[in-house]
């Protein structure tokens, strides 16, 4: 129990740490974005927004920071994360709500997808290790070593452009609407097409190689060499011996890679103008939104600590040796 | 090797390559969206710009913020790292608990918050917030071996003789960290080169820069995938993935040095199946030749006695 607290301490604390990094970094910044973003909005800027963004960058001389502060965490409390200039006057929150269910879903989907395959592969090759299966490993390499985005580059130009059997932007026909007919999901399936696929293929070998080096590092432990000696079947050894124990690292990286549903693939959307969270915050950075900018690291950190919380908890389900360090 | 031999070639290339450069990267020219030719062997932008030339000027902001984010992270590792180990009690919960929160924290968000609030970012401003980002991972990984070592027997005896705090981390821990600290600084560069990439490729940092981000950048937003322009964007792109892939391979030989189990799987597949070893469990074929027959060649190399592991003999 001690091991449960300690982690939900620590979990505490880093949000408490990620919240006030997103408070402080804007006041930390030199210049006045405030006055430059009012001039540039050229009084078409609401009173609203005004004071939310003074509060926002502490800007209010009225107040103490230290006020500040604590008014910004109460804001928090009841969920306002201020406007966005981009899309005003819409709150941050309401943006962020519309774009989190397309990144959960596309990414969810080939994150579960890419596991799977690469663990597979991976344990294949491990226990066949010194064979023709090791020549796979330099080509994961090289496909680790690729940026993202480049890779959805070569994709957008290749089916999208050249061979025009995708569509290469967007998460669903422009000229439908949103609802659960076949067509519409027809076309979102056919827009997650592409995307989804260089994320497996970007992703798969990071998990190939991990599955890989514990396969080797298991099985020349004592328990598969009983096993084998034992004269079980090659299958059993493999699945229920060595590979079951070689997997627990994996798991763990999975659940914190569910961290990353939110966060690493950014760079996708970006690239395929795919209408999740990453897309947005590349929005909000071009725009100069500061406070959806600030809503979105808020939310895609909130997700990773989640994830990594589950990722500690699954991990002291799995190995109860993990749960006396804490 | 090969790692070393690419990387090697790309520092010559950042350090000469505005001098062999053919033309002024940013130079404007009549050849507008040419495909590779005699004049301009990779081909030009939309704006008749030389990319050959981008791609060797690129390569040395590329190569600085690498090199400097690197260096100022792996510091930071070693300085925390090494002292939470060290000293242990207190201080240690507290480091490490930093630590952990900036290995929590997702990275490229926050350097992407921190160069886009950031009115001018320079390649130093850059690589300062990457290794600010960067160094938690190294330093983790520092305090673990750090905390084995610390009581071993021979940090022990030099404490016993009455050797000073700094010269005890100085002389008889840190040379037994070299090959993490080396394996830390090589994912580090790795790391800060593909977030600078990325960076730039999204616009955050200053566009006017010439990197392979950059060149991407331009590549983007002037709709060269709509007009089948690989040319722009094909040789960046292959000039990253080919830097990473020596620096993973650079990572993989240290990594190997470091545990012995990971070495010769590969490349003497054949050397195995002839003396009759399965690889499949068991009696890791590294370090013993399978008979005691004094003329056959070993295996493997034996064991490195590098400055990495005198204290495991």
């Amino acid at each position: 129990m001690t091991f449960l607290a300690r982690r939900i301490g620590f979990y505490l604390v880093t949000a408490w740490a990620a919240v006030t990094l997103n408070f402080f970094i804007p006041r930390m910044m030199p210049g006045n974005p405030v006055d430059a973003l009012i001039n540039r909005y050229q009084g078409q800027m609401s009173s609203d927004a005004i004071a939310s963004l003074n509060v926002l960058f502490g800007m209010d001389d009225t107040s103490s920071t230290f006020q500040q502060y604590l008014h910004y965490w109460s804001l928090l409390f009841h969920g306002d994360l201020g406007l966005s200039f981009t899309f005003f006057p819409t709150p941050v929150g309401g943006i962020i709500t519309q774009s989190l269910p397309w990144t959960i879903g596309l990414v969810g989907l080939s994150t579960i997808l890419s596991f799977v395959i690469g663990t597979l592969i991976g344990t294949a090759i491990g226990w066949r290790r010194g064979t023709w299966a090791d020549s796979i490993l330099p080509i994961t390499t090289f496909f680790s070593a690729v940026p993202y985005f480049w890779l959805g580059l070569l994709a957008i130009m290749l089916f999208g452009v050249v061979w025009q059997v995708l569509p290469a932007s967007g998460g669903y026909d422009g000229g439908l609407v949103p609802t659960f007919s076949g067509e519409f999901i027809g076309s979102v399936l056919q827009h997650g097409l592409l995307p989804a696929a260089t994320i497996v293929i970007s992703s798969v070998a990071g998990w190939i190689l991990g599955m890989r080096n514990m396969m080797v590092t298991v099985s020349s432990e004592d328990y598969v060499t009983v096993a084998q000696a034992k004269g079980l079947s090659e299958r059993r050894v493999m699945f229920g011996y060595a590979a079951r124990n070689a997997i627990l690292p994996q798991v763990s990286g999975f659940a914190l890679s569910l961290g990353f549903i939110v966060s690493g693939t950014l760079v996708m959307e970006m690239v395929f103008s795919y209408p999740g969270i990453g897309y947005v915050l590349y929005q909000a950075v071009s725009a100069k939104d500061y406070p959806l900018m600030q809503g979105v690291f808020l939310i895609i950190t909130l997700s990773v600590l989640v994830a990594n919380m589950l990722a500690d908890l699954i991990y002291a389900l799995l190995d109860p040796r993990t749960r006396q360090e804490g | 090797m090969t790692g070393l031999v690419i990387l090697a070639v790309f520092t010559v290339l950042a350090v000469i390559g505005s001098w062999i450069s053919p033309y002024d990267p940013s130079a404007l020219s009549a050849a507008t969206m040419s495909p590779p030719s005699a004049q301009h062997w990779l081909g030009t932008t939309n704006l008749g710009q030389d990319i050959l030339s981008q791609i060797l000027v690129g390569t040395r902001g590329v190569m600085i913020v690498g090199l400097a984010a690197g260096i100022i992270a792996t510091a930071l590792a070693v300085i925390i790292g090494v002292t939470a180990g060290f000293i242990g009690g207190v201080g240690d919960e507290l480091l490490s608990a930093l630590s952990n929160i900036f290995l929590v924290i997702p990275a490229l968000p926050l350097i992407i918050i921190i160069a886009g609030q950031l009115p001018s970012s320079g390649e130093l401003t850059v690589a300062f917030v990457i290794s600010i980002t960067g160094w938690a991972w190294g330093s983790r990984i520092l305090r673990a071996q750090t905390l084995s070592l610390r009581r071993r027997d021979f940090v022990e005896a030099a404490r016993a003789n009455g050797e000073s705090l700094w010269r005890i981390v100085m002389f008889e821990i840190l040379p037994n960290l070299t090959a993490i600290i080396a394996s830390s600084f090589v994912g580090t560069v790795t790391f800060a080169i593909l977030s600078e990439i990325t960076l730039a490729f999204i616009g955050v940092t200053s566009i006017s820069d010439w990197n392979w981000g950059t060149i991407l950048f331009w590549a983007q937003s002037n709709q060269a995938l709509a007009r089948g322009a690989w040319w722009w964007f094909v040789p960046a792109g292959l000039c990253i993935a080919l830097l990473g892939m020596a620096l993973s391979l650079i990572n993989f030989g240290i990594d190997e040095f470091v545990n012995p189990r990971l070495r010769n799987t590969g490349q003497n597949a054949r050397t195995m199946r002839r003396r009759g070893i399965r690889a499949r469990i068991g009696f890791t074929p590294v370090a013993v030749p399978a008979q005691p027959a004094p003329l056959a060649q070993p295996a493997a190399p034996a064991q490195p006695a590098g400055p990495g592991r005198k204290d495991e003999a």
